[in-house]
């Protein structure tokens, strides 16, 4: 059991469509596991049932597990505060809030608990730091983070997620509204936070996929068709749809 | 060659340059019907304000500028357009009124403000079903009844439970302040409402996902991105509550009073004016100081009015 996600026999139903049939899947920690795979499969739908995101969308059920460090998350008694706080989200739009961009970072620190000043302040940094915005932003922390450009927001994005330390983060096409350059960017960024934490990261950019992941999955209309290591998966894939997938057939 | 084109479109068909033009110059004319149309209503309001505002200003200010009384006496607390010659008379010190003015105002906003803000966090975000369904319509219905209903409402329930608990005639200050702040908090709670739900889901679901809870978003996030747009609803409702004439004028007592005690009968503005505005002769100082007063209420609001704007400015923070 050195996985740090492992998903049995999942199936999630929006009402009465099933959007996910039967997923299994381990994810390893300390690794990018990418989720590739045609619109409308149910790529976002499985990220969002890792932090059970889903929960707050009415009609939605669920069968079988998904256990992080060994623990089902579905169980009752699971503590959805402890949870999302272990297992961080970065969405597709970079959601700033509306505040200043240290009140950005310091917003989760501040819901778990921590009041000092100095502590903040050296959460603020240090996250900032890591997620490579530190550098542009120092001179305005207390300026709203409305004012960031797309690519700097959601780096800011993520320094908030790491600043109430999870083991997972959870990122759904964080790239797709940002420029050549700030997708480089986060790539590398990806790249370096993966020896700390364990990363799934959804794509509709192969390439992107191919760069930063170590572990790809591929996605069919709610199943899982293929999983292997990146490199295996886009030179030699074993099924044939994969294959019509990464080739461009289809998608 | 132009020419050329010209006698071959005239002969048989349009050339293609003119097939193109001619919808376009229909579009054209429809397009400049409507800027005119528009441009004659905006001249419209804007002439029709300019006039209001020259009319009213120069109305106000004539007792001073002819010297019927000096702005030191304006704005002194003493108030006796009747009062003779013999007795140092008339005076017509305005200044308890502009505090009993200020007085409701700012009492019936502390009293609403709160209560508002809380309904409208309430609606939105605890019971978003039943507020939707059941609240909305019954705020909307509020915000449509007359003045008069609330004044009536003030005079045979208000008052008379003042009277009774707190002594005194049960006119005054207090009574003013209760049937304001019920007519401005459907003001404060609708403007609030879509304040509150102007705020994007994908904020909430930033928060949520940090591992906050419903109550955690709502007061930490949620109203404090909200903050302009509500504070917008305690302007709006306090520049209603400043201008509002009827309700108020039937439970304040209208005695020139200052407004140092919730419960003795005050004066405010909108009272005075509305009541003497009939009985004075046209041109005598006595008028001409009631129009003062509409200026300062008209400026007064004026103020209020810059307050939104600027508020609301900074919207996009
Ligand atoms: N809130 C919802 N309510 C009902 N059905 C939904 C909801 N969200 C997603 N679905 C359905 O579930 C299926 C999977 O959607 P999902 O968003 O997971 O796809 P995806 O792989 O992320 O697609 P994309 O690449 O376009 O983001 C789709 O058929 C979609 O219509
Ligand atoms: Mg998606």
């Amino acid at each position: 059991m050195t996985d740090k996600i492992s998903i049995e026999d999942f199936d999630l139903y929006y009402g009465e469509n099933q959007a996910l049939k039967k997923i299994r899947l381990n994810i390893i920690p300390n690794q990018v596991t990418a989720f590739i795979g045609p619109s409308g499969c149910g790529k976002s739908t499985l990220l969002r049932s890792m932090n059970r995101m889903n929960d707050m969308i009415p009609g939605v059920h669920t069968s079988g597990r998904i256990a992080i460090d060994g623990k089902n998350i579905y169980d009752r008694e699971t503590d959805l505060v402890q949870l999302r706080k272990n297992v961080g989200m970065v969405f597709q739009q970079p959601n700033p809030f509306p505040i200043s961009i240290y009140d950005n970072v310091a917003y989760g620190p501040r819901i778990h608990g921590i009041k000092t000043k100095k502590k903040l302040d050296e959460i603020v940094e240090r996250t900032l730091k890591q997620a490579n915005l530190w550098d542009e932003v120092k001179d305005r922390l207390h300026l709203s983070a409305m004012g960031l450009s797309g690519g700097q927001q959601q780096r800011l994005v993520i320094a908030r997620v790491l600043a109430v330390e999870p083991d997972v983060i959870l990122m759904d096409e964080p790239a797709s509204a940002l420029d050549p350059i700030s997708t480089e960017r986060l790539e590398e960024l990806v790249i370096q936070l993966k020896k700390d934490y364990t990363i799934v990261i959804v794509t509709h950019n192969m390439q992107q996929a191919a760069r930063v992941s170590d572990k790809t999955v591929f996605f069919l209309n709610g199943e899982i068709i293929e999983v292997n290591d990146t490199e295996q998966l886009f030179t030699h894939p074993e099924d044939q749809r994969t294959e019509q997938y990464i080739s461009g057939q289809f998608g | 060659m132009e020419q050329a084109a010209k006698a071959q479109g005239s002969s048989c068909k349009e050339s293609l340059s003119e097939q193109l033009m001619k919808p376009m110059r229909k579009m054209l004319i429809i397009e400049k019907q409507g800027k005119i149309i528009t441009l004659v209503c905006a001249w419209v309001l804007i002439v029709t304000l300019f006039s209001l505002l020259y009319f009213i200003t120069s109305k106000g200010i004539s007792p001073f500028v002819n010297n019927q009384i000096t702005l030191a006496e304006f704005f002194s607390f003493e108030w006796g357009p009747t009062a003779s010659a013999e007795q140092g008379g008339p005076f017509y010190g305005a200044m308890a009124f502009i505090l009993g003015s200020l007085a409701v105002t700012l009492g019936a906003t502390v009293v609403s403000a709160p209560l508002g803000i809380g309904a409208a966090i309430f609606m939105t975000e605890i019971a978003p079903d039943w507020g939707k369904k059941i609240l909305q319509p019954v705020i909307e219905m509020l915000v449509g009844i007359p003045s008069v209903v609330y004044g009536f409402i003030g005079l045979t329930v208000i008052v008379p439970v003042i009277r009774e608990t707190a002594g005194g005639l049960g006119f005054g200050l207090l009574a003013g302040i209760i049937v304001l702040s019920i007519m401005i908090l459907p003001t404060i709670i609708s403007v609030g409402v879509d304040a509150i739900q102007a705020i994007p889901r994908q904020i909430r679901e930033g928060s949520y996902a940090l591992g906050a809870t419903r109550w955690q978003t709502v007061s930490r996030l949620v109203v404090r991105a909200a903050i302009p747009g509500l504070m917008t609803g305690v302007v709006l409702g306090m520049a209603r509550a400043f201008g509002e004439a009827l309700a108020v004028q039937m439970v304040i007592g209208n005695s020139p009073n200052l407004p140092a005690s919730f419960i003795e009968p005050i004066s405010t503005l909108t009272s005075v004016i509305t009541l003497n505005m009939g009985n004075t002769v046209q041109g005598t100082t006595y008028n001409n100081v009631l129009w003062s007063m509409a200026l300062i209420l008209l400026l007064i609001t004026m103020l209020f009015i810059f307050l939104i704007r600027f508020i609301t400015r900074r919207r996009e923070y």
